[in-house]
């Protein structure tokens, strides 16, 4: 079998629908919400190598080094609010995060 | 022209931001904990110098950086608003700080930083500029909204807009990956060359799902949950803050990108707008009735802002980006004097945030009294105040591209907002008096007075708006 752009575009768009799913069905923890984030940047990661491969663009590959860069420092700051959170609440599940509603 | 002139002439604001925040990180390190007035004080010079750099500045238009940077007209109406609205956010916040005992330095800083996030955002014209400039912006926003770390209630709201801030970008670099992938490039022009006739459908699903990403950063319904909680939970400046700079570059980038990368599918992102902005104008008239907190209430009056603006989006011609740029100009004033008023609530030393903090105000403080409750007259579009001219460049814009529905319902969800700004005002004038508020420092008094005379002022005088809006909106056509 040969593996064409088609197979990597629906890898890449189960596992953003995955991420996505983490997000909003998770009822556990914020870790969790955390690791959803970087399978959805994942997801677009290997899209835009996928797309760059196939069109012989190197464009797609820069632009997917600057999401790692950038998912790193968003991760950093991710967690630094998630344990201001924790010191101030005592936890970090998600259905007792409504103190603030109307 | 070489590159450095290049640089020197479009690219200044921009640089004395980058290089000053650099400084300023410096002094508050060396400094320690006293840096704050220090800091706060240069860091409201860098912005005004950057507006003055785009005051006197080029006029010509440029495209930097293997055009990833455009400077436009457009741009630059956009980018003074911008640093408009840090610049005052920096002056109204150091008397809550100070006095909230979060006088740190990083406030300034991160305001700074994340105000070059927005211009480098305003003038995008590739998708890896648009996705940094984005993400810059955002970064400093999450670490703002948590920075009074000590309160439970900041902290929640940091980490709300920090999972819904994150999924957005997401499904803004999905779309981004798609929009790539399906014309073959990542600058805005040569994906509207590339789409030609029927679009692809990766083309289709990359627009909407990079416009659902951009609606996040604006807070359009129905991607606005994020925005009540927000706003309620952070420290009031940093949600005056939210409520106006990162606007400005949210619907600015979403305008260019619209006209720019997809000037041949226009019937396809008109549909998502028009949506968008019924969706946004009739939650900001509805949800906004039964709130009890100010700065809740200011949330879904912004959000039903965003949506007027997002009418003049819908009209897809140039008359409709004059009424975005006009009614983005307009929407900034209020919100700063809406929040100058807000911030100088506060009752023996305790910020308060009711609205029934606010009955009889008209007896204790009469002429704040009667700033706040033109404020409101123009939130809710009165005539002759600003607010209505805002509202009716959008409006005629809609009705003169047929949309008559869509401009039918935005004259009715105005005629629904009425009804909550007019009941402050009611409380204000009719109610029996609360506690007075203790004396505001000259800052927010100095903010209020100014914002309410433009608006009452607009009519007499509109032409360096209007124009200036005309010419922004000619750069994108």
């Amino acid at each position: 079998m040969v593996v064409d752009l088609t197979h990597y575009l629906v890898v890449s768009a189960i596992v953003f629908t995955l991420g996505v799913a983490g997000i909003i069905l998770n009822r556990k923890n914020i870790i969790i919400i955390l690791m959803s984030v970087e399978l959805i940047l994942l997801a677009v990661n290997i899209n835009l190598v996928a797309f760059s491969a196939s069109l012989g663009d190197l464009t797609g590959q820069v632009f997917a080094l600057f999401i790692l860069t950038v998912a790193a420092a968003e991760a950093a700051i991710g967690l630094a609010i998630l344990v201001t959170y924790f010191r101030n609440r005592g936890t970090i599940a998600v259905e007792d995060i409504n103190s603030l509603k109307g | 022209m070489s590159f450095s002139t290049a640089l020197a002439h479009h690219f200044l604001p921009e640089t004395i931001l980058a290089l000053g925040v650099l400084a300023l990180i410096l002094i508050g390190a060396w400094r320690g904990t006293r840096a704050f007035g220090l800091v706060n004080e240069l860091a409201a010079g860098l912005l005004g110098l950057a507006i003055l750099a785009l005051f006197f500045g080029q006029t010509s238009e440029a495209s930097l950086f293997e055009g990833a940077f455009v400077d436009d007209a457009f741009a630059r109406f956009v980018k003074v608003l911008t640093l408009v609205g840090s610049l005052v956010t920096v002056l109204m916040s150091r008397d809550y700080l100070q006095r909230a005992k979060l006088g740190n330095f990083e406030f300034p800083v991160l305001v700074v930083l994340s105000t070059i996030g927005m211009l480098l955002l305003v003038s995008a014209d590739n998708l890896i500029a648009l996705y940094l400039g984005i993400e810059l912006m955002s970064l400093a926003l999450y670490v703002a909204a948590a920075f009074d770390r000590d309160d439970a209630r900041a902290s929640e709201a940091g980490l709300k807009y920090f999972v819904l801030g994150a999924l957005s970008s997401g499904m803004l670099l999905y779309g981004a990956s798609l929009l790539y992938g399906f014309s073959g490039t990542i600058s805005f022009d040569g994906i509207a060359k590339a789409i030609t006739g029927a679009p692809p459908l990766g083309v289709i699903f990359g627009l909407v799902f990079v416009l659902a990403g951009l609606a996040f950063k604006m807070s359009a319904a129905p991607f606005h949950m994020w925005t009540p909680d927000v706003y309620e939970g952070a420290p009031t400046p940093v949600t005056a803050f939210f409520a106006s700079a990162p606007k400005m570059a949210a619907v600015a980038i979403t305008t260019r990108i619209v006209f720019t990368a997809f000037p041949g599918i226009v019937g396809q992102w008109q549909q998502i707008v028009i949506f968008l902005a019924i969706a946004s104008m009739l939650l900001g008239s509805f949800a906004a009735i039964g709130q009890t907190s100010i700065k809740r209430l200011m949330a879904y009056s912004s959000i039903g802002h965003m949506g007027f603006a997002l009418v003049g989006l819908a009209a897809g011609n140039e008359a409709g980006v004059r009424g975005v740029a006009i009614y983005l100009a307009i929407y900034l004033v209020m919100t700063l004097g809406a929040f100058a008023a807000i911030l100088q609530m506060r009752v023996e030393g305790r910020p308060v945030e009711k609205i029934s903090d606010l009955s009889g105000l008209s007896r204790n403080n009469g002429t704040a009294a009667f700033f706040l409750a033109m404020l409101m007259f123009s939130l809710a579009g009165v005539p002759p105040l600003a607010g209505f001219f805002a509202k009716y460049y959008v409006l005629l814009a809609a009705v003169d591209a047929g949309l008559y529905p869509l401009a039918i319902i935005g004259v009715l969800a105005s005629a629904i907002s009425a009804f909550y700004y007019l009941r402050v005002v009611k409380v204000i004038y009719f109610d029996e008096p609360a506690p007075a508020f203790d004396q505001s420092p000259l800052s927010l008094r100095a903010v209020l007075a100014v914002s309410t005379v433009f608006l009452l002022g607009f009519w007499l005088y509109p032409a360096p708006v209007v124009e200036a809006a005309t010419a922004a909106a000619k750069s994108l056509f």
